[in-house]
């Protein structure tokens, strides 16, 4: 069990808001190396409520063609951890939305797990979501170093997901349970189906202490919508990178997109 | 790397899935349930008396086994000390792997999987999983590097041939690493009916465990050979090729706790340890995570998994399974690197010599024989691991 985090800006946000929460992914130094504080800016001032920076890797497993294109640009631009983290540095004397780091764990490992956390800390990072560390090394090696620094780490669930596996990660969760709306990698859904539709209804029964997101899959309005009757909201990744691909970055393309969604 | 998780000192996987430091499951949640269905049983069915007999009847009567032990007479007076060399390439599609294909295939249907996946870089371990499931009527897919399907063409005929649908992996180094990253992709989507038989002793626990029990065949048969033509066991060195390590794996196995016997390691350097275009694991990588497991990787400073080079498509991959980074690690084995040349040459003096045309991933076993330095009394095993008829277009370019 998690002892309480003193102050968090993702636990305040869930302890104010509790329905239609947005998240929004896009990977760190794409399209240009240099985008994160514009990208960041114009989410912010579009109203979403979260922001989920993917740190780019080389072999995203559980990302799709979309992701992974958006990483592989990302590292030929330069992008790195340090980079990231000297980008972010001072970003909280603008922006005030929770910031979430996702990515996979050797980059991490080779930075060093209390110095990334640190870093977290210095320059406002709230929470992590790492697809690839699983719950029990987590635990076992990693947990004590999160809580020092304040870090939520967010865990993942799936439809093939064992009630007593949800329940256990439930209990060791903090922040919020990120539901991967499929058996799936990112991008690679359409739609919401009546399957996803009877597991987000069996979750929704649990009655978990934890809020929850609902990701993969969620592209336009009506897939956002669906989940948010579900879930407490939900995680736009894939249809983000393609927008900012075709429309830009400008404050006005990224307003346009959030509107879309939120409709 | 700071654990809490104690290492462990055997050479034998803990029950987390550790060799020392290495190993482990390192795996998206969205694989969690495939891989904990595969941990809870996999030991389980193996050791059903069933099972084994159904594994060792294919094994004598479909894959051809016991494969000779065979004194390779003009080798040994070229070296200077007694050489044998375990024929895995007489194996029923030209290597190894169909020991390992044979053992995952009775496993998958035990546990009512109706579909395959599996990744392939020379496409010997494609071809060994298209024809088990040919032999059983199971669908199969097999992702390959689409640089590997050029330069292993008749491979990906022949799985074409025996039903498999081959999908190339464009993305990366569009090598043995990416078409692994594209069939865990595809074990991510279909979670339920699939079983992914990973071909060598890489991935996420119990995968390394379970590839290695199914290759020690290899040094078993070894071990009972060497008996019959020495009047002992164990040899002074057991010599293997290394790209993730299954050959290697099954030959070492049975000498694992047989300190007397030393463990020889060839990976492949390319065009040079330090030439930018090697897959020489030990000499370049540090500890990290990839596919699954915590190994010895080569990467950047970053953390991002840095793309391989070797002439052995066999070869081609940036990091080693688990129990090999616990041999280098511990001392237990000695690694060599060895050139795409040095390969090629001992490709070609094994051809000549004995009459063998060994793959060009066996051929880097060869050619540490060379860097050993031999005494005219040591009794060496090399494990030669697949035929080399599949690599004829590249030794032809340099005859």
């Amino acid at each position: 069990m998690i002892q309480e985090l003193t102050q968090n800006r993702i636990t305040d946000l869930f302890a104010h808001k509790s329905e239609r929460l947005l998240n929004v992914y896009f990977t760190a130094g794409f399209p240009e190396l240099t985008d994160t504080r514009t990208i960041l800016r114009g989410l912010e001032a579009a109203g979403v409520d979260l922001v989920e920076i993917g740190m780019p890797y080389s072999d995203p497993v559980a990302d799709g063609e979309t992701i992974q294109q958006s990483n592989g640009k990302a590292l030929d631009n330069g992008m790195s951890i340090k980079a990231l983290f000297d980008q972010l540095a001072g970003c909280r004397s603008e922006i005030t939305v929770p910031i979430l780091l996702m990515g996979y764990v050797n980059p991490i490992l080779q930075f060093g797990v209390a110095n990334f956390c640190k870093k977290c800390q210095e320059v406002g990072v709230d929470g992590v979501i790492l697809p690839d560390l699983p719950l029990d090394l987590y635990l076992a090696e990693y947990a004590s170093v999160f809580r020092e620094y304040g870090i939520l780490n967010v865990h993942l669930i799936t439809p093939q997901t064992s009630e007593s596996r949800i329940r256990y990660i439930d209990e060791e969760s903090d922040g919020f349970i990120y539901m991967v709306s499929s058996a799936s990698i990112t991008g690679s859904v359409q739609g919401i189906s009546d399957p996803m539709r009877a597991y987000f209804e069996r979750i929704q029964s649990m009655n978990l202490r934890n809020p929850r997101l609902i990701g993969f899959g969620i592209n336009n309005h009506e897939t956002f919508d669906t989940a948010s009757q579900y879930a407490n909201g939900a995680i736009v990744g894939s249809a983000f990178i393609r927008h900012l691909q075709e429309k830009g970055t400008s404050a006005e393309s990224i307003q346009a997109f959030v509107q879309t969604i939120r409709a | 790397m700071q654990t809490t998780l104690e290492p462990t000192t055997s050479f034998e996987v803990s029950d987390k899935g550790f060799y020392g430091h290495f190993g482990g499951a390192f795996i998206p949640e969205m694989l969690y349930p495939n891989v904990e269905e595969l941990r809870q049983n996999y030991l389980q069915i193996i050791a059903d008396p069933a099972f084994q007999a159904e594994f060792w009847q294919l094994l004598e009567d479909y894959v051809g086994r016991p494969t000779p032990l065979f004194l390779a007479k003009r080798l040994s007076e070229k070296l200077g000390a007694t050489i044998y060399l375990k024929r895995e390439d007489l194996c029923h599609t030209g290597a190894h792997k169909v020991n390992n294909t044979i053992g995952q295939i009775l496993v998958a249907q035990r546990l009512g999987k109706k579909r395959i996946v599996a990744e392939t870089g020379a496409g010997q371990h494609g071809v060994a999983t298209a024809t088990v499931c040919a032999l059983m009527g199971l669908e199969c897919i097999v992702y390959m590097g689409s640089i590997d399907m050029e330069r292993q063409k008749p491979n990906v005929d022949r799985m074409r041939m025996l039903g498999a649908t081959v999908i190339p992996a464009r993305s990366g180094s569009q090598t043995l690493k990416d078409a692994t990253n594209e069939a865990m992709r595809h074990w991510i989507n279909n979670p339920v009916d699939t079983h992914y038989i990973i071909g060598s002793v890489v991935g996420p626990h119990p995968y390394p465990d379970m590839v290695a029990r199914f290759q020690s065949v290899i040094s078993q048969e070894v071990k009972k050979q060497l008996l019959a033509k020495t009047g002992t066991q164990n040899p002074d060195y057991v010599v293997a090729c290394v790209g993730g390590g299954s050959n290697a794996a099954g030959a070492f196995f049975h000498y694992l706790n047989e300190p007397s016997v030393r463990l020889v390691a060839a990976e492949a350097a390319g065009q040079g340890v330090s030439s930018g275009h090697s897959a020489a694991t030990t000499a370049l990588g540090k500890p990290g995570v990839l596919h699954g497991s915590r190994t010895i990787l080569m990467q950047t400073e970053d953390g991002q998994v840095v793309e391989p080079y070797s002439i052995s498509a066999g070869l081609d991959y940036p990091g080693i399974g688990p129990l090999h980074a616990h041999l280098f690690d511990s001392g237990r084995g000695d690694f060599y690197a060895i050139t795409d040349d040095e390969a090629l040459q001992a490709g070609f003096q094994l051809s000549k010599l004995e009459g063998i045309i060994p793959a060009l991933e066996s051929a880097h076993a060869l050619a540490a024989l060379e860097k050993m330095n031999l005494k005219s009394d040591d009794v060496v095993v090399v494990c030669l691991s697949g035929r080399g008829d599949k690599d004829l277009a590249t030794y032809s370019k340099h005859l």
